[in-house]
């Protein structure tokens, strides 16, 4: 077996070293690429079989010992159970999708490059090496049984989330863009390595088993980190991970950086900063499910911060006009109704959401995608409309990928995000009545927004100019196919997953929820049809619907002139969406104006004045000036030649002499 | 006169001998066999060479009633003398014929030094060891003042043997009253007596400031050192490379044969005074060198502090600190030899290169010269991976395994400081412009092979410094 997960885990490494590294032709590369990943996804799917149909035992082993030093044991290992195996199914699933996609999407990349960019020759194969590079790091990430090499899994998806934003790099934007991305995620990554260093610290060991086995050990110790404080040990070690989670996650305050990660090509959009590595964070949270079931504090402040991000990123999605900053909005709402989940101890609710999130999200994004494609990069709400007719594969599949994320009855996003508002329903610590109301609420503004777009996109007048409409025809081929392979998961993959996932213990022994926090017992289980006649006389699917039927009066038929008056009226609320309620604005001025500032303090005084001028050219120049001192005692004179022999004698006979 | 053993004497007989040829072989023949005298001069270094290294005795003998020693180290150090003065004679070939110096006296003056410095390196009598002293130093005032129609030279030979006979004085009252008190002039007699603690220490240690007042003149240690820039600077470039070179190898015998043999019970003692000597010489040395702008008289400098870091070994009064100052002494004259080599090659008829302006931009005008020198200028400044890196870190390391850590810390900062005026040099040479339109010299194949291989043994035996360090380590065991 181990052969299968090393399989898994090199093959799409080897499509991106060759792809990368070895000047081959466009057709190669994206052959290569495409067949490592597919095979890769196929022995997911296998060990998916085995793991999820099965129930074949875990496996829990290393392949290679890194580093041994002292009685520590770096090793690379696997962790294959079952939850791993429903994160590889998707990661592998979507990113063979992404990959085929990418062949259409890319096509006539070197177009976008100015005319003489050297860069441009190779672009395509580039891409292809990331995204492979990137489904490398994304399955060493959740396929780890240690620390360590989830930190580097961690840290390898950031590296190549950080060249693919900035892949054109002709654009200025772009280069902003992932710059704020790389530092936005150092912060994030100190909390999170803090955090391992003091699982390390504590536990000795950085391997899951033996930390989780050692938890319940440890639940009751507290430090002081500031004097006189006594903090939970688990709660800091759970917060500090946690802000890692913020970080790739992003969760508020640490989101700035994914809406401006749209300046990367739309198929990563959809792979890294949708489907995949942003739920890194949920899949950790998960996977560490038997620390954090120990912090009640820790839950709380997760549910919290989730909350605020589910609703407020919401918000902003209402006054986008970029096609894809509308998802991308999409994307932080829903991931903050994910980490709502976990703080409600809801892992299992927040990782069905993660997969059929996964699937919508790529469509929707992979339909923007086609979108932009068709009207030549072309990505403003206000210069499409009417699209319908033109691209029908296009428009079927994005309605159903919006219709799923608005959690309409039977599609996959409805028994997911049901689920978790049904366990924040329940939940009863801190912060749970917020998250409720947020939650709730989200569902309305989700719907409005979606449908804006899709309304604005796909209805209404067409008010693009003459020549784009003259071109406007289907993508090829391989951007329609991945489209129509998402739409049949997004649709499906809710019913057949609730039972096994909720509530019949598919994530037994691997997410560990207390038993009085567990929000599905499987006593209160009535099969899927029960849960959607349940869901479907709750709030949620009411505020949804109206949200529907908003979104089609305001901008399709009906009142469209209603929009441009509300803005004019609430002209300052509307600011305030624009700018993102200032925290671009705030980061800009206190954190990078404050460390230009400190960073010119310490050049000017401390380096160029204190250590330059003063400890360098300072001493040097002391020591030059006692040259020229001192150089005068050689006089040329013999005669204090020789009585400077004998003032050396008498010190040495006074001191040594008469000293003893 | 106990004549056993007569046979250890055969390199010094054999170099004396062949000193007194040459003076009149030079006398008669000079005119019709041009450069006689230097052919064999050199013959002789070879031949001693082979005399010195076809003895082989496994104990240390003394020979001829306790006055001469033959050990490992006298063997070593003689071997080594021979090689180092075979270079200054062929460095300085091309010099002396350019400025109408090379006559047979410089070359017999120097085998006469030579045998003083082997004298001295063998010496195991208070006698012999003045002898050999004396036979050194009156050969080097002589080599001083070759060059008769210069007012420098002629004022530093002046200052030189003032000076000298001074400190010369000092160390002979120094062993008469040692003599006084102990009643012998052998050193192992005299360590025999010193050993019974009879003696009045403060006596004793009253005879030992002189002793060791001629010593620290020998070397260059301030407050001593006065003598040292003037006669570095003021005689011919030729006559200091061999002052700067071979003469330090005896005077580090002389240190040994002294203070080790002759008064190691006092070792209490000494090492405060050298520890004094070696402080102020490489606070001095190296600090003055920063403001000489003739490089010359800014190596006379190095050379004070290169020889406070000697006596960093020898204080530390352990058998392996020893052989550290052994190393250091050995490393430091192939660097000499190499810096004061090319100073000699730069210098032409009329020219006397010793400005630090005369080192601009020589990467432009003569590559590998430049690359030399800045070989043997790293290894003075202690950069890795020259030999003498290695040579600082062996005096170092024992100076902290003597307990000496706040010494070692200085000596490091003084090293810091020096490394200043070693690296302006690397800066003039590498990134200044050429001041004047110096022609590109093309010296003989010899000396240019010379030079080379010179700078290549800084650099390969700093690659590999265990052979050396070995060499000296054995010696003094």
């Amino acid at each position: 077996m181990e052969n299968i997960y090393l399989t898994i885990v090199l093959a799409p490494l080897i499509g991106a070293i060759i792809a990368g590294l070895f000047s081959v032709s466009r057709q190669t590369a994206h052959r290569i690429t495409v067949t490592g990943v597919a095979l890769s996804c196929l022995l997911s799917v296998y060990v998916f079989k085995l793991m999820v149909l099965d129930g074949a035992k875990p496996f829990d082993g290393a392949v290679y010992t890194w580093l041994a030093s002292g009685n520590i044991q770096f090793e690379i290992g696997f962790l294959i159970d079952s939850l791993s195996a429903v994160m590889m199914v998707v990661v592998t699933f979507v990113s063979l999708m992404v990959h085929i996609y990418t062949i259409g999407y890319m096509a006539d990349d070197e177009h976008i490059w100015p005319h003489d960019s050297l860069s441009a020759k190779n672009s395509y194969q580039r891409f292809f090496s990331y995204i492979s590079l990137f489904t490398f790091s994304m399955l060493t990430l959740v396929m780890s049984n240690n620390f360590l090499q989830l930190f580097f899994g961690w840290e390898a998806v950031g590296l190549v989330s950080y060249l693919l934003i900035g892949f054109w790099f002709h654009r200025e934007t772009a280069v902003y863009a992932n710059l704020k991305a790389f530092l936005v995620n150092r912060v994030g990554d100190f909390g999170f390595l803090l955090g391992i260093a003091a699982i390390f610290l504590y536990f000795g060991n950085l391997h899951y088993a033996d930390v989780f086995s050692n938890a319940d050990a440890l639940a009751h110790i507290t430090i002081q980190i500031l004097p006189n404080q006594e903090w939970s040990l688990m709660s800091v070690i759970c917060i500090l991970l946690f802000i890692g989670a913020m970080g790739k996650s992003a969760q508020v305050p640490l989101h700035v950086w994914l809406p401006d990660s749209m300046e990367g090509p739309t198929p990563i959009s959809a792979l890294i900063h949708a489907a995949t590595m942003v739920t890194a964070g949920i899949f950790m949270v998960s996977r560490m499910s038997p620390l954090y079931e120990l912090s009640e504090t820790a839950l709380s402040f997760i549910l919290v911060i989730g909350a605020l991000t589910a609703l407020f990123m919401g918000f902003l999605g209402l006054v986008q006009n970029d096609i894809k900053r509308v998802v991308a909005y999409s994307t932080l709402s829903q991931l903050g109704y994910m980490t709502v989940a976990l703080g409600a101890s809801a892992y299992n609710a927040a990782i069905f959401h993660l997969m059929t999130h996964a699937f919508f999200k790529s469509l929707l994004f992979l339909g923007a995608g086609s979108v932009i494609i068709a009207m030549h990069h072309e990505q403003d709400m206000r210069k499409m409309g009417g699209l319908r007719k033109y691209l029908p594969i296009t428009y079927w599949t994005s309605l159903i990928g919006s219709l799923a994320l608005i959690g309409f009855p039977m599609f996959s996003g409805f028994f997911s995000k049901d689920a978790i508002i049904e366990a924040v329903h329940h939940a009863e610590r801190a912060g749970a009545g917020f998250a409720y109301f947020a939650v709730v609420a989200g569902v309305f503004i989700t719907a409005l927004y979606s449908f804006r777009m899709f309304f604005l996109v796909f209805h209404g007048k067409e008010r693009m100019d003459k020549h784009t409409r003259e071109h406007l025809h289907e993508p090829a081929n391989v951007v329609t196919w991945p489209l129509i392979a998402l739409a049949v998961p997004s649709v499906v993959i809710g019913a057949i997953a609730l039972g096994p996932m909720l509530y019949q213990g598919l994530f037994h022994n691997v997410i560990f929820i207390a038993e009085a926090h567990n929000p599905f017992p499987m006593a209160h289980y009535q099969g899927v049809w029960g849960f959607l006649i349940h869901g479907l006389t709750q709030w949620p699917f009411f505020l949804a619907m109206a949200g529907v039927a908003t979104a089609a009066t305001l901008y399709w038929r009906g009142f469209t002139h209603i929009p441009a008056q509300i803005q004019a009226r609430l002209s300052w609320l509307h600011t305030l969406l624009v700018n993102k309620y200032g925290f671009d604005d705030f980061n800009e001025k206190v954190f990078a104006g404050g460390s230009r500032a400190l960073g010119i303090f310490l050049w000017q005084v401390g380096d160029v004045k204190l250590i330059d001028n003063g400890m360098v050219n300072g001493s040097a120049n002391t020591v030059g000036r006692i040259a020229q001192k001192i150089r005068h005692v050689q006089t040329g004179y013999l005669y204090h030649y020789a009585f400077a022999m004998i003032i050396g004698l008498l010190f040495l006979l006074g001191w040594f002499v008469h000293a003893a | 006169m106990n004549l056993a053993n007569l046979h250890l004497l055969l390199p010094e007989i054999f170099v004396l001998s062949m000193a007194c040829v040459i003076l009149l072989v030079d006398a008669y023949w000079r005119k019709c066999l041009h450069g006689i005298a230097y052919q064999l001069s050199q013959a002789t270094l070879v031949g001693a060479l082979l005399f010195t290294a076809f003895i082989s005795v496994k104990e240390p003998v003394i020979a001829l009633s306790g006055t001469f020693v033959w050990d490992s180290m006298a063997k070593v150090l003689k071997l080594f003398i021979y090689v180092i003065t075979f270079t200054v004679f062929l460095y300085s070939r091309q010099y002396l014929i350019d400025r109408n110096l090379f006559k047979g006296e410089f070359f017999v003056l120097g085998l006469f030094a030579m045998a003083g410095m082997m004298v001295m390196v063998s010496a195991h009598h208070f006698l012999t060891l003045y002898l050999g002293l004396e036979l050194l130093s009156l050969s080097l005032y002589a080599m001083v003042a070759m060059h008769r129609d210069s007012a420098q030279a002629s004022e530093a030979a002046m200052k030189y043997f003032v000076l000298g006979a001074l400190a010369s004085g000092m160390l002979l009252y120094g062993m008469s009253i040692i003599y006084g008190l102990t009643g012998s002039l052998d050193l192992t007699t005299i360590a025999g007596v010193i050993a019974e603690n009879k003696i009045e220490p403060m006596l004793l240690k009253f005879g030992l400031v002189f002793i060791l007042i001629g010593l620290a003149f020998k070397l260059g240690a301030v407050p001593f050192h006065m003598w040292l820039p003037d006669v570095y600077q003021g005689a011919p470039t030729a006559v200091t490379l061999f002052i700067s070179s071979a003469p330090k190898l005896a005077a580090f015998a002389m240190l040994m044969r002294l203070l080790v043999e002759g008064l190691g019970s006092l070792n209490v003692d000494w090492q405060g005074m050298l520890l004094f000597l070696s402080v102020l010489s490489m606070a001095l040395g190296n600090i003055v060198a920063i403001a000489q702008t003739n490089v010359k008289r800014m190596l006379a400098y190095s050379t004070i502090s290169h020889v406070g870091f000697l006596l960093l070994g020898m204080l530390t009064a352990k058998e392996a600190g020893y052989a550290a100052a052994m190393f250091y002494t050995m490393v430091y004259t192939l660097m000499s030899l190499g810096a004061f080599g090319l100073l000699l090659l730069l210098s032409h008829a009329g020219f006397e290169a010793e400005n630090l302006n005369d080192f601009k931009g020589l990467n432009r005008r003569q590559p590998w010269y430049a690359l030399i020198m800045m070989i043997v200028v790293l290894s003075m400044a202690g950069v890795p991976p020259m030999l003498g890196f290695w040579a600082k870190w062996s005096v170092l390391s024992q100076v902290v395994a003597g307990g000496f850590m706040w010494l070692a810390v200085l000596a490091v900062l003084f090293s810091v400081i020096g490394a200043f005026y070693y690296l302006r040099i690397i800066k003039l040479m590498y990134f200044d412009a050429p001041t004047d339109n110096a022609p590109v010299l093309k010296p003989s194949a010899d000396i240019h092979w010379a030079l080379t291989l010179n700078g290549m043994v800084i650099l390969v035996l700093g690659v590999l410094p265990e052979s050396l360090m070995t060499v000296c380590r054995v010696a003094l065991s």
